[in-house]
């Protein structure tokens, strides 16, 4: 019944030339980067030992966390990804982001630096050598002046896509102080995307650090929430309106809940934030959008019919795999039971609609 | 007999007449005083909410504490220097003091929403001014900002400096972030732009623990802190290379102590020897860059009773110019008028009452 | 639905009182707790106040948006004093009129989250006495919480040992908000007392706490403040689950009071699969986080999910369960439910009796 179930997605998927919205490239360690860093950074980052920059909060050690049987694949970089995710899912594009401790240095300088040698090692290494990759520009959202300095410099290369940030981070993201990148990002058609992960600036939870990392992954849903709520409140919506949000590696199924609450809210609170003139959920509707995996859905698949009925938008699922994590099993990747008139939607359509930069020859 | 004057004299302090008090504090006004100096949507929406209603006390200045109300300035309400009646009587007269700069400690600087903490820095500005300066020739004022919106501060440093009894920025001592960080430098700039010294003054927002190992239990526990935080500052402050990049700023801790800054030369002078790699814009040592650049007022005097120890604190951080008078009225920080002990000796104190805040605020020079 | 329908629900409340699990009685006057402190603690508030993390004196950071701190407007009884803090007031509007038969006191006490310890203990204790003397005493249908000082676990359950016996007092109340996350090993002494005794542990949104409102930062505005306090509730669950407490105490109640609860649903997904995919981390949660939360948890239904189409709601509620939810009015505040409108789908008769009457009487061992 599985394996049934499995090939029709498999025949399914390769049929839909899908766009995968989160992708995760292996995490760069200094030997990889050192080729881009100019001399003082190569010094410093040598005699000062900086390496293996991976985040507590988003660790790229944990078993669980990834595939068995992508991990054991051959090959590495660029070879290993086309083996276990490009061909056979007969992928059109994917989108390349690269989560690390980069976004947890407090030095704003080194912060730079270490994502503009980021940068330069995704074009190289991976956009270069595969016409499908795409990726998200790794910004120092620590040192706004340089984020926006790094969006210039590769405003003319259409294959990155997006701007990065994680959902936890040191200030929510619709602070005005964060304004400067979004309107950089903007004029050159790059969305945004909030990935899953803390810099640890502030405790997960209202109560603290978590004992486990089951307790803190569960609690990304919490750092997503406070940044919509942030984007909506501060008026981040209506003051970039072109500029899509695109939540990844979320959880999707919290999103109704916080969307009912904030306009039942927005209807008291008004006078408040007076420059919110829509109701909270159509502004989300309009603006925010989120990767499918993993979907945190009831077991039986009828009941995800229901969540997305909840979402009543049919342009905001964009098609994920979050490879090389463990969401799924098999080619699974579409959650069970996601509704047959959304599927082109979802594998390409609203992706292409999310992402301006997508479709214009690199 | 050496004893007993030793110990007369640590209770004698010296003449502090002439002087210019570089921390006085008029109690921080309650949020409906403020409402005629609000424009009209803070003013409907106030009254709409009862903000009006509420008092913006700061947890970390509680109005009544003991330290910060002295038995003897007590008032029947039960705080202290709400009126000008009382400031004269208590604060000005009595110390001799020729000009006091008024540092209003009010909530506003800690609000979370960016646009209420400045709008309501402003209106305690205007007040300020209206009630206090307007009626007091011997009162100067300080600018308070809430440090955590750059663009509004700067706004409203912009919008006061023309009115040259506002001597200085004003700003916490506890924010959000270190404050070397870049995010507060247009502040800064702003500050030095209008010929302004920035004052950071004691207290604190909350947004984090005063301590790395999370929140004291007592009030005493959080004062005794405060001076970490002043030390992390002071070295932040250096460290981001903020006095390289704007060279003209002043900054003047306020109710920080002082007595902790060779401690903190001997060390940040050594560390820096060691990671100068990692701050090459640093080219002179911290404790040097200190000196020039950063003052610090009196109150508190954290010595022992023994006058000799203080003498030698003296000459450990070596810099006649770093101290500014400061009476902290009307917190109790000393008995009776005893604000300047002998330790200082006559030179020293002159140094401290008019000539260090004369080189450190250039609009009270140009009045003197 | 139209107004016959609404009259006839309106009537049928009336034969059944309903249980309002959500009421916060107030001071009349600031000084009124005084009379239940010991001088020594009083001299010490006039001198010290009351402190905490909060970074404001008696002041929320976030002001509401209504005066008195997020009140209703027509709730300032006519006698004088704040919201909810008249008897007879209380009586005239929310008790009778809404076929209250039982309302359980929620104070907030600030002794919880206070920084001295002793104080926050000498606090909790006169905030019990306060809801005996003006509140249960003559008014038989109110019943009140023991506040505790959690941080402390042995003051703690030395209060609860000392009101255990009197059967006003129907939960033991926690904030959420606590300085480390609810599950862990320092509060278990007080669920092996609460497990023992079977009484519920309630705990209720808290204003603030000892860290920041967010894991992304502080938040600006109360209308993302606001939001957040479910968040703080979700905490707690996904704390006692993964530590273990309901399989160490299987009897224990959690009440997660004023965080409304559609959140529920994808948070128990979202619980469920990643213990499947990490459960070698936690071999002591034996059982998946669903069934624990099926088993020990209950939420209160304010602030009620209102989605734009009603229907979604019936969705929610058949995922998080009819069994599992308590209906309260959060009197007197601005975003009170009213227990004739709050419910914008019908529920069956047998529904409606569990959410308004029947689970709350159950977990709180309601006569």
């Amino acid at each position: 019944m599985v394996d049934t179930a499995v090939a029709r997605q498999r025949s399914v998927l390769s049929q839909l030339g899908a766009i995968d919205c989160d992708v995760h490239p292996d995490a760069p360690q200094r030997s990889d980067l050192l080729p881009y860093f100019d001399d003082y950074w190569k010094e410093i980052v040598t005699t000062r030992d900086v390496d293996r920059l991976e985040l507590t909060n988003f660790p790229t050690r944990t078993k669980p966390f990834f595939r068995e049987d992508w991990k054991a694949a051959e090959g590495r970089g660029v070879e290993k990804l086309r083996r276990n995710l490009l061909d056979p899912f007969g992928l059109k594009y994917a989108i390349l982001n690269c989560v690390t401790g980069v976004h947890a240095i407090y030095d704003p300088y080194l912060a730079a630096a270490v994502c503009r040698a980021t940068n330069d090692w995704l074009k190289a290494e991976w956009l270069d050598r595969d016409p499908r990759l795409r990726a998200s520009l790794v910004l120092p959202m620590q040192n706004p002046e340089a984020a926006v300095e790094e969006i210039e410099r590769f405003a003319n290369d259409r294959r990155f896509v997006q701007v990065l940030a994680l959902c936890m981070g040191e200030m929510p993201l619709g602070r005005r102080y964060y304004w400067p990148i979004y309107e950089a990002a903007q004029r050159h058609g790059f969305s945004l995307g909030v990935h899953a992960g803390s810099a640890y600036r502030h405790a997960p939870s209202q109560s603290g650090f978590l004992s486990y990392l089951a307790e803190d992954y569960v609690h990304q849903v919490q750092g997503f929430a406070a940044q919509v709520g942030s984007f909506v409140a501060e008026g981040v919506l209506g003051k970039f309106p072109d500029m899509k949000i695109v939540l990844i590696e979320s959880g999707v199924s919290w999103l109704p809940g916080q969307m009912w609450r904030m306009s039942k809210d927005w209807r008291g609170a008004r006078i408040e934030v007076p420059w919110v003139k829509e109701p909270p959920s159509a502004l989300v509707r309009r603006q925010i959008r989120m990767t499918t995996q993993p979907f945190d859905a009831p077991s039986d698949p009828a009941e995800l019919e229901r969540i997305i009925e909840h979402l009543d938008a049919d342009d905001m699922l964009l098609f994920s795999t979050d490879y090389p994590h463990a969401q799924f099993e098999g080619d699974a990747a579409i959650p069970d039971g996601f509704p047959e008139r959304l599927i082109d939607r979802l594998a390409r359509e609203n992706a292409l609609a999310t992402y301006p930069r997508l479709e214009e020859r690199p | 007999m050496n004893e007993m004057i030793r110990s007369l004299e640590s209770k004698l302090g010296l003449s502090t007449v002439g002087g210019i008090d570089c921390d006085l504090h008029p109690a921080s006004p309650a949020t409906k005083t403020l409402l005629p100096y609000l424009d009209e949507y803070w003013r409907e929406t106030f009254v709409m909410r009862g903000v009006d209603r509420l008092s913006l006390a700061m947890t970390s200045s509680p109005p009544r504490a003991p330290i910060n109300v002295r038995s003897d300035w007590k008032a029947e309400s039960g705080f202290a220097g709400d009126t000008l009646e009382a400031v004269r009587a208590q604060a000005l007269d009595p110390f001799g003091t020729r000009l006091a700069i008024c540092n209003v400690l009010h909530g506003a600087m800690i609000m979370h929403s960016d646009d209420m903490a400045a709008a309501l820095c402003g209106a305690a500005n205007e007040w300020l001014a209206r009630e206090w300066l307007d009626r007091e020739p011997r009162l100067r004022g300080s600018i308070i900002v809430s440090a955590q919106n750059a663009e509004l501060a700067v706004a409203e440093i912009e919008r006061r400096a023309a009115d040259h009894r506002f001597v200085q920025v004003l700003i916490l001592a506890q924010n959000d972030e270190p404050l070397g960080r870049r995010r507060y430098w247009p502040i800064y700039e702003a500050a030095a732009r209008n010929h302004l010294p920035l004052c950071i003054h004691a207290g604190g927002s909350n947004r984090h623990a005063p301590t790395a190992t999370g929140w004291p239990s007592y009030f005493v526990e959080s004062y005794v802190a405060q001076a970490s935080i002043f030390e992390s500052q002071l070295l932040s402050l250096v460290a981001e290379g903020v006095f390289q990049k704007v060279p003209d700023l002043k900054v003047v801790f306020a109710e920080s102590g002082f007595t902790w800054l060779p401690s903190f030369f001997w060390r940040a002078d050594k560390t820096w020897r060691g990671v100068r790699a990692e701050t090459p814009w640093l080219t002179e040592q911290p404790s040097d860059i200190v000196k020039r650049h950063v003052r610090f007022t009196l109150q508190p005097i954290e010595a022992p009773p023994d006058q000799d120890a203080l003498a030698r604190t003296l000459e450990h951080i070596d810099c006649d110019d770093i101290l500014l008078f400061s009476t902290d009225y009307p917190h109790a920080q000393f008995e009776g008028l005893n604000a300047l002990p002998v330790a200082f000796g006559e030179t020293l104190a002159k140094k401290i009452l008019i000539d260090n805040p004369l080189a450190t605020y250039p609009r009270i020079a140009a009045d003197f | 639905m139209n107004q016959a329908v609404l009259e006839k629900e309106t009537g049928t409340e009336a034969k059944l009182g309903i249980v309002d699990c959500d009421i916060h009685p107030a001071f009349s006057t600031p000084d009124e707790l005084a009379k239940f402190l010991p001088q020594r603690w009083r001299n010490h508030l006039a001198d010290y106040g009351q402190r905490s993390a909060n970074p404001l004196v008696g002041t929320l950071p976030y002001p509401r948006m209504t005066p008195g701190n997020g009140m209703r407007r027509d709730a300032w009884p006519p006698n004088g004093g704040p919201p909810a803090s008249d008897l007879s007031f209380l009586r005239e509007q929310l008790l009778d009129p809404l076929g209250i038969e039982y309302g359980i006191l929620q104070p907030l006490a600030a002794g919880s989250s206070t920084l001295n310890q002793d104080l926050g203990a000498a606090m909790c204790t006169a905030v019990n006495d306060w809801q005996l003397d003006k509140w249960t005493g003559p008014e038989p249908r109110l019943k009140a919480s023991i506040s505790v000082a959690q941080e402390d676990a042995t003051a703690a359950i030395a209060e609860i040992e000392a009101r255990i016996g009197n059967r006003s007092f129907v939960q033991i109340a926690i904030p959420p908000r606590t300085i480390e996350p609810a599950g862990r090993r320092r509060y278990w002494p007080i669920y092996e007392v609460a497990e023992h005794y079977d009484m519920p542990i309630g705990m209720h949104s808290a204003a603030f706490g000892w860290h920041t409102n967010s894991g992304a930062g502080w938040l600006n505005f109360y209308i993302e403040e606001h939001y957040a306090f479910s968040h703080s509730l979700q905490s707690v669950v996904a704390s006692m689950v993964f530590e273990g407490v309901f399989e160490r105490f299987p009897k224990l109640k959690l009440i997660v009071v004023e965080g409304g609860f559609a959140w529920a649903a994808p948070l128990m997904w979202r619980l469920d699969r990643q213990w499947n995919r990490m459960r070698s981390e936690v071999p002591h949660v034996k059982r998946p986080p669903s069934e624990y939360i099926r088993q020990n948890v209950w939420f209160t239904t304010q602030p009620i999910e209102e989605p734009e189409n009603n229907r979604h709601l019936l969705d929610t509620l058949r995922w998080v369960g009819t069994d599992r939810l308590m209906f309260s009015t959060d009197y007197p505040h601005w975003d009170f439910d009213d227990p004739r409108y709050a419910f914008k789908v019908p529920l069956s008769p047998a529904e409606r009796e569990k959410i308004f009457r029947e689970n709350a009487k159950q977990v709180y061992r309601l006569p």
